[in-house]
């Protein structure tokens, strides 16, 4: 772990998600808005196609990872004790892949049905 | 170990009040709040592949007066966070780190996202009563 490490990784890979993040976002929030309402039966079939399937995973997955650099970075300049920050990062991480996977598979569960 | 006293550089609250620093924090406010939007996108998105019961009721708990001023509190988290982001990009690629342009883009950024708020939730009340 580190700066010194991963530094580097860590700022492009930062970059290019959120490169990658403004048309998926865009795309999603502008979808919901021309739906004819937001009913159950409205969402479900507009996520249920494919093409929305796959852009949502791709969203869900590359917003979580987004957030997570972003959020490791807070954790990391605003706790000073290791111990603390050790766990807080481990935390973090798995929050992130507990709440992001749950997304993903929501996705998948309305893809293929349940 | 308990860590040792050291003499430490002048904190923020010396410095005079300049936009740069204030759209700075600004964008990790947004990251952190949008942070804790994607807990609610995951609910939202777990709800619609539970079947009709759990997607109403977190409709309904979206659509509460606590869950409007939460979503309108996104919206702008995410459009001020999306511009200023973009204005990140341009300076990453070496574009626009004069001193008049960094304040312009600024501006741009934080009217453009309250103005885009603003016409958002417009579009939304009048969809909500034509």
């Amino acid at each position: 772990m580190g700066s010194a490490k991963e530094g580097v990784s860590h700022w492009w890979t930062q970059r290019v998600s959120a490169v990658a993040l403004i048309p998926l976002t865009l795309w999603f929030f502008f979808s919901l808005l021309a739906l004819p309402d937001l009913e159950f039966d409205t969402v479900k079939t507009w996520l249920a196609l494919p093409i929305s399937g796959l852009l949502a995973v791709l969203l869900v997955a590359v917003m979580f990872y987004h957030s997570y650099l972003g959020t490791m970075v807070i954790v990391e300049d605003y706790v000073h004790t290791n111990g603390v920050k050790l766990l807080g990062l481990l935390a973090l991480r798995f929050l992130y892949v507990l709440a992001g996977g749950a997304a993903v598979f929501a996705i998948l569960r309305v893809a293929f049905g349940s | 170990m308990p860590p040792r006293a050291r003499p430490l550089s002048p904190h923020i609250q010396i410095y005079r009040w300049q936009i740069g620093s204030t759209l700075s924090i600004l964008h990790r406010i947004t990251g952190a709040a949008l942070a804790l939007g994607l807990l609610a996108l995951s609910y939202w998105l777990i709800a619609l592949a539970g079947g009709a019961a759990p997607y109403a009721a977190a409709m309904r708990m979206l659509a509460s007066p606590a869950g409007i001023i939460a979503l309108m509190g996104w919206s702008f988290a995410f459009l001020y966070h999306l511009l200023n982001g973009i204005r990140h990009l341009f300076w990453d690629a070496g574009v626009g780190f004069e001193r008049t342009q960094r304040h312009l883009s600024g501006w741009i950024v934080v009217l453009g996202a309250l103005g885009a708020t603003a016409c958002l939730w417009g579009l939304l009340w009048h969809g909500m009563h034509p």
